[in-house]
């Protein structure tokens, strides 16, 4: 009985992960190979042409999805580096305090904040609206439905998934190193650069895989805030899975954002050096 | 003196007012929408849409579930929260009591899917779901919603729960043991009080992040609506002002949970 417990406390959670992650995958890799319509039925005939297909159609949108998470992924490192390292090492006793504000967004629905910032930058909104009519904008003056708008949108909804880890990097950096930077006449630059920066590597390293991937992969703001030139692979997954129900290509499209992803992932980790990826896995 | 003390500290005083500065102007950014939801719950409109500033007023708190599509897609929101929760956190809370206190084989791939289901993009998660519930004929509606919020939240709190587990002292459950305990007494006196702040922020997250999800829930809610599916679909036409009252009560009542449970956890430390 003793020897049996684990398995019979993994058991239920198993069995959700194997039937509800693993087999879907399987699925969708079986109809991305499919052809037929959602009236007659797929059948499985091994098309690897619907790849060719759905990227013939859809690689605008896919390289446009890229370049706009690369884009926010970056806008967020620049933004937020120094957010985490103002709190880290100089928020004293309120640390809990800054950090409890920078998550107050969280606590407002991924859709509704979105939205809400959709209502500011409206071209007749509370912003641009009276702006206008101090005559400090021309009256054609817009934001919304830009690529701006959009790769603003995203830095904006994942900047904390970025300030966290890079904060907790930075938050177990002893201050004594630094000092002993100090002690040996390192500038206050070369102290940051040789010693407090690459002991952050890999809080930014799992910041940006945590920012880069939801941030490419998110249909919500290039539909709320993006106009029809602004359009990213989410939406079209979306379009052709629930509205043109064209599973094979809609699969087919999923499968080659996550490889795209996975590849990234990987030449990114490979750049970076392996010893930082498997310490910032560990942690 | 003063010079070595120079060299060792070089000018710090106005970059950290800088950075303090920009810290503050960062977190006012990022509160900025919370702002504009709040204030437009109280927007006297005429026109049809919200985003011109026309008075104050508290009629959509009078009439807050009077569309009733909008208050079935926050009822069936909130059925959803609380039932995936629930589920979750029972069997989250079983696999994180095996990694954290066990070894057992297939401990390596455990612990790969539990990463795994954390870094799939919602999106594909959604999109393979879809692909299952496709090719098995299953009709879509809140079970298959309720399936995939246990998916996703399953990882977050088997590590939270993990997390806590490796902390607890296992003499602890030895000495109930020797004291005669049944293996189910001890799990109840003795490891389940020990982790429960595990089990009960885990639980938390699970809530929280079942409610706010749209893109995964897209995929697998057939006819059934939720909140975050019913302001999307309304954006086109203009969201009424009810949904900001909403959300301003929801993000209320976390920040007062939140603010309780930090309050809580300093009181049982000193």
């Amino acid at each position: 009985m003793k020897r049996l417990t684990p398995y019979l406390l993994a058991l239920p959670s198993w069995m959700w992960l194997a039937v509800f992650l693993v087999v879907p995958m399987a699925a969708m890799a079986s109809v991305s190979l499919q052809t037929g319509n959602a009236i007659d039925g797929f059948a499985m005939t091994f098309s690897f042409s619907n790849y060719a297909d759905a990227l013939g159609r859809y690689s605008t949108q896919l390289v446009r999805s890229l370049w706009y998470g690369g884009l926010a992924t970056v806008a967020m490192l620049v933004i937020g580096y120094p957010v985490a390292y103002w709190i880290a090492f100089k928020g004293g006793s309120r640390k809990s305090v800054y950090l409890f504000m920078l998550l107050l967004p969280f606590f407002v629905s991924f859709v509704l904040r979105t939205i809400s910032w959709g209502f500011l930058l409206a071209d007749d909104g509370v912003l641009f609206g009276t702006l206008k009519g101090w005559g400090l904008l021309p009256a054609d003056f817009h934001v919304l439905a830009t690529t701006v708008a959009v790769v603003g949108g995203l830095t904006y909804n994942f900047l904390p998934f970025m300030i966290l880890p890079i904060y907790v990097a930075l938050e177990r950096v002893d201050p004594r190193v630094v000092e002993a930077a100090y002690d040996l006449y390192a500038s206050r630059t070369a102290a940051f650069r040789r010693v407090v920066l690459p002991l952050s590597l890999p809080g930014v390293f799992a910041g940006v895989l945590m920012t880069f991937v939801p941030a490419t992969a998110d249909p919500v703001n290039a539909q709320v805030l993006g106009g029809t030139g602004n359009t990213m692979i989410g939406n079209i997954i979306q379009t052709e899975y629930l509205t043109n129900l064209n599973y094979p290509t809609a699969s087919a499209l999923s499968f080659t954002l996550m490889a795209v992803l996975l590849i990234g992932i990987f030449i990114y980790a490979r750049a970076l050096g392996t010893e930082n990826v498997l310490e910032a896995a560990a942690r | 003196m003063s010079a070595t003390t120079l060299t060792r500290r070089p000018r710090g005083r106005l970059g950290d007012r800088l950075l303090h500065a920009y810290t503050w102007l960062i977190i006012v950014w990022l509160s900025s929408p919370i702002a504009v939801m709040i204030l437009f719950g109280f927007n006297d409109k005429k026109s049809k849409s919200n985003t011109s500033w026309q008075g104050f007023t508290l009629r959509w708190y009078q009439e807050l579930f009077d569309i009733s599509d909008l208050t079935t897609a926050l009822r069936n929101s909130l059925t959803v929260a609380v039932a995936s929760t629930l589920i979750t956190v029972v069997i989250g809370t079983m696999l994180g009591l095996a990694l954290g206190r066990h070894t057992f084989r297939g401990r390596g791939v455990t612990n790969f899917l539990v990463f795994a289901a954390i870094s799939t993009p919602e999106l594909v998660m959604g999109a393979s779901l879809l692909s299952l519930f496709v090719s098995a004929n299953l009709p879509r509606d809140a079970l298959t919603i309720i399936i995939a919020h246990v998916l996703f939240s399953l990882s977050f709190v088997t590590v939270t729960v993990r997390a806590r587990v490796i902390t607890l002292d296992p003499s602890l459950e030895e000495a109930a043991r020797d004291l005669g305990a049944s293996a189910w007494g001890t799990f109840r006196q003795v490891t389940l009080p020990a982790v429960l702040p595990g089990v009960l922020s885990g639980g938390m997250l699970a809530f929280a992040l079942s409610i706010d999800d749209y893109v995964v829930t897209s995929f697998v809610n057939g006819s059934t609506v939720t909140f975050p599916l019913w302001i999307i679909g309304s954006v086109k036409t203009g969201i009424p002002p009810q949904v900001n009252v909403m959300g301003t009560l929801i993000f209320g009542i976390g920040v007062l949970i939140a603010v309780a449970n930090a309050v809580a956890a300093r009181r049982r430390r000193t």
